[in-house]
């Protein structure tokens, strides 16, 4: 009924790139919206500068030109730093920014600028009197972080985060522009080779739709989870 | 004229990328990526209005068919649809020999069409969503008044709901011409197009990219100022009063 002209498996192994990249994408994107949150709400002016500056620029830029500014200027920006590491100090290193680095690394810090944003209002959502409780039980502050605001926190931000992890889904889509062989790629290529746009295009499309189905019932779960001690009531 | 060229000429003089000429490059690039977004959203704004009518419908025919459109083309990525449309339309046999193919020769439109479905899918949802939201008390009112549901949809609904969706809207304006970089992988010369072209030609990604990256922020921050300026004056009502 459908005959994907043997590109079945590489279109698979792709559909494997694609979730890896999204998934290290938004474990880095999660890390960078923690941090981003918490220099938004210290009481550093520094911090709190630094970070709106970059939430502003991630946020008013398209992701393909960050991708593309992070690919090709990445290359000539890290061969700089150890041209010079060679001059001044005889450290010789070479880095390679291959597609996949480039990939997560500037997926991670576009949707890390918005996870901040979602982290932030969710943050600042947890009742102050619970850190207080928190810290009159002689809790350090990590310990009240780790026992008492993340959890409680994650209750709020999970609805912004899932609608995070669905637009970064769709954006890992762009990697095939700067060459990385995700599954848009590969049907991409089959495409012009078989002239069958349709049967490869319609299927990577019903993948993205399967993980993005896939994920939704996840978030359902996550969410019924962190809900435990609430909504009861009603 | 002429003597702003040759000033920007003496200005541009010891420069050996941003010269006239990748200048107009940016320029042209500019003006297409501004007729692109501002057609398909012109477009998909004209379409969604109807759509998010018909996705309250009662009628499962119409309301299944709409959703459907919408959970598509907001679950797959953007760049899957412009391949879909821009290769489907070429591969398509004999298109070559049509009159059709006078005006989908040029990528431009393959481009307008999947950037229009696009944003009409995310604007029919926006627009279910303030049109749910109409307050009960609103509609009530039009029928204690007599009005039939098609001059309370007319008259009460949708100029409330138009003003809820305003900011989300503006959103999607934004997302719409960030999205729109993607032009530039079918061949458009778009702002991104001249970007990758002058990368490509001088070999000078911080150059090229960074520019481009500038001019999209001042498009973002101009599209922004307009929203935040309109949602002032037309939810002037909802704001809390003060004094």
């Amino acid at each position: 009924m459908l005959d994907l002209h043997g590109y079945g498996p590489r279109l698979l192994e792709g559909a494997g790139v694609t979730l890896q990249l999204a998934l290290l994408s938004l474990l880095l994107a999660v890390v960078l919206g923690l941090i981003t949150a918490s220099a938004k709400m210290s009481r550093s002016w520094l911090a709190h500068r630094i970070a709106t500056l970059y939430t502003t620029v991630i946020r008013g830029v398209p992701d393909l030109v960050l991708m593309m500014l992070l690919f090709f200027g990445g290359q000539i920006g890290v061969n700089m730093i150890t041209d010079w590491l060679y001059y001044q100090f005889d450290i010789d290193i070479f880095i390679n920014i291959n597609e996949f680095v480039a990939g997560v690394v500037t997926i991670g810090l576009i949707f890390g600028a918005y996870m901040g944003e979602t982290f932030r209002g969710a943050f600042m959502a947890v009742d102050h009197g619970q850190i207080e409780a928190g810290k009159a039980y002689g809790m350090s502050n990590s310990l009240v972080f780790r026992r008492i605001r993340f959890p409680q926190m994650m209750r709020h931000a999970l609805p912004g985060l899932s609608n995070n992890w669905m637009v970064l889904l769709k954006t890992t889509a762009l990697v095939s522009v700067i060459g990385l062989s995700d599954m848009v790629r590969v049907a991409s290529e089959a495409s012009k080779a078989t002239r069958e746009p349709f049967t490869f295009m319609i299927v990577v499309a019903l993948i993205y739709l399967l993980i993005a189905s896939v994920s939704e019932w996840i978030f359902v779960r996550l969410q019924k989870r962190y809900d435990i001690g609430y909504g009861e009531a009603d | 004229m002429e003597s702003l060229l040759t000033w920007l000429e003496t200005q541009l003089a010891d420069n050996s990328i941003f010269t006239l000429q990748t200048l107009s490059h940016y320029g042209e690039g500019l003006t297409t990526t501004v007729q692109l977004v501002f057609l398909s959203l012109i477009i998909g704004l004209i379409a969604a209005v109807p759509l998010a009518i018909g996705r309250g419908s009662r009628h499962a025919w119409i309301k299944w068919p709409i959703f459907a459109y919408t959970y598509v083309f907001r679950g797959t990525p953007l760049l899957i649809q412009l391949y879909l449309i821009y290769y489907g339309v070429v591969f398509v046999d004999g298109i070559q020999e049509t009159w059709l193919w006078v005006i989908l020769e040029d990528p431009f439109v393959p481009a307008l069409i999947a950037f229009t479905l696009n944003t009409a899918a995310y604007t029919t949802e926006i627009f279910r969503g303030a049109i749910k939201s109409t307050s009960k008390g609103e509609i009530e009112a039009a029928r204690a008044y007599g009005m039939s549901p098609g001059l309370t949809m007319r008259r009460i609904i949708i100029p409330s709901a138009f003003r809820r969706a305003l900011p989300a809207y503006g959103n999607e304006v934004i997302f719409m011409l960030h999205a729109s970089a993607i032009a530039s992988v079918v061949t458009i010369m778009d702002l991104t197009g001249a970007a990758r072209f002058v990368y490509a030609r001088y070999y000078a990604p911080f150059e090229a990219f960074l520019f481009v990256a500038a001019i999209y922020l001042c498009l973002t921050f101009a599209i922004l100022y307009f929203f935040r300026h309109l949602e002032k004056k037309l939810l002037a009502h909802l704001q809390p009063q003060t004094g």
